[in-house]
């Protein structure tokens, strides 16, 4: 196979890199990085961050945020998405964020409410 | 205005097949197609998981309590940094992949076997953690009792404010034992004597003022704590003593979050399991030199097209139950 041209720039640019097993290098210390800062966040626990915010705590946001940097990143840059056309890309991408966000906005507005229903509605119901 | 209709060489090109507009190969094509499909379902399951879990957001386990065992480090909490570590092993074995993918470009084969084999160690890593974690999350640790509703009861040491053992505070009853011969049978021999019953736990439990009683209900981050008063009023609701998990009832909380456990982190450990079959058929298939008559590596990239999928899925799981 004839040598393959890599999109050797991470951070939109910000970072270029020489060959693309640095890059691959680079990467895995970007996943390491959010996978600590998650752990340190999830040992931690900052008070402040256990507030409510949109109906779920801040510390979830900033863990599921974190967890699609790093989908990115292994999707981007282990399994090439980057080098792909635009059309491929698309037609993985965007029918995943369709519809994966339809079904989880579904399935919790549920689930809210028949936690509501349970929980207003009956005198007990754990016994 | 002339209408001019050309049909142009470069069009009928492109009909005649052989055209790849998404300049992938099929091959390719359909391991993508494949990850869709594959991913749809984990987010179904983990969707289904979330659906779950907001149902029941007040008296859902809290992770932290239920997944803190390290190897080698007994009685010692240490939430989150095994998962942790099998996140780095499974992130690590992806990096191996691609590196084995890269040199395939090259047609370096050595380098590719090589990278082929620590791919296959992490994901034998990985399986043998899961592997741990399930066998610790089964037998699970302090022990609790269930009430008639299915409601967990777990104890709670009052004086060093940690968890209580079932097995330490309860007190031993002698129950009359008859030697079981063979003509009654022998459907009774499964039975171990030495299991703690409901009324051993009741009694020790009643007999140790320093014993209360936690609730699944979770009030301001943690886990409702009776007062001794109203945990001897809740003792008298127990109908059996729990311990470890099953898919029936599990010690650590709502019985669905078992269920969910086993499945979810066992559909994906099925999904490593045969990445490391499939991967090392490949490995197989490097050291004959097929790839390297073939002229071309694909075949790597395909498969670790997979294996980084099932990095992404794990990353997934790694979030929504340990963190979340």
């Amino acid at each position: 196979m004839a040598e393959v041209q890599h999109k050797l720039e991470i951070f939109r640019g910000l970072l270029k890199f020489k060959s693309n097993q640095t890059k691959i290098w680079a990467v895995l210390a970007v996943l390491s990085i959010v996978t600590i800062v998650e752990v340190a966040l999830g040992i931690v626990k900052p008070k402040i961050l256990l507030e409510l915010f949109l109906g779920m705590k801040t510390i979830n946001w900033i863990f599921i945020l974190l967890t699609f940097a790093k989908a990115y990143y292994i999707t981007w840059d282990f399994m090439h998405m980057r080098d792909e056309k635009s059309g491929l890309r698309n037609s993985v991408v965007l029918p995943l964020v369709i519809l994966v966000l339809f079904l989880v906005a579904l399935l919790l507005v549920e689930a809210d409410y028949i936690f509501q229903v349970k929980y207003n509605g009956f005198l007990s119901w754990d016994f | 205005m002339d209408l001019q209709i050309t049909e142009s060489s470069e069009i009928k090109k492109d009909w005649e097949g052989g055209v790849k507009p998404l300049k992938a190969s099929y091959g390719k094509l359909m391991m993508w197609f494949f990850i869709v499909s594959d991913a749809l379902t984990f987010s179904g399951f983990l969707a289904s998981y979330g659906f779950t879990r907001f149902k029941h957001i007040t008296t859902w386990p809290i992770a932290d309590e239920v997944f803190y065992h390290f190897p080698f480090l007994h009685s010692i909490e240490a939430p989150m940094y095994y998962v942790a570590l099998m996140t780095f092993i499974l992130i690590f074995s992806s990096v191996t992949m691609v590196l084995a993918v890269d040199a395939g470009h090259y047609m370096k084969q050595k380098k590719v076997a090589f990278y082929m084999l620590l791919t296959i160690i992490g994901g034998l890593v990985f399986l043998g953690s899961q592997a741990w974690e399930w066998k610790t999350f089964i037998t699970g640790q302090y022990g609790a009792v269930e009430t008639r509703g299915g409601q967990i009861l777990q104890f709670m040491d009052a004086k060093t404010g940690k968890r209580a053992y079932i097995d330490d505070f309860a007190q031993e009853i002698q129950y009359d034992l008859t030697t079981h011969e063979n003509h009654q049978g022998v459907w009774f021999e499964q039975q171990s004597v030495d299991q703690i019953t409901l009324e051993e736990v009741v009694a020790g439990f009643k007999e140790n003022d320093q014993i209360l009683i936690r609730t699944e209900m979770i009030i301001d981050n943690q886990k409702q704590l009776l007062s001794r008063q109203e945990s001897i009023t809740k003792i008298d609701d127990a109908v059996r003593v729990v311990r470890g998990a099953n898919l029936v009832r599990n010690e650590y909380g709502n019985r669905l979050f078992a269920n969910y456990f086993f499945f979810i982190t066992g559909f994906h450990g099925f999904h490593v399991f045969s990445g490391v079959i499939i991967n090392i058929i490949i490995f197989i298939n490097i050291l004959l030199g097929t790839y390297q008559r073939r002229g071309h590596y694909e075949m790597v990239e395909k498969v670790g097209l997979y294996w980084h999928f099932v990095d992404l899925v794990w990353v997934f799981v790694f979030t929504f139950f340990y963190l979340v």
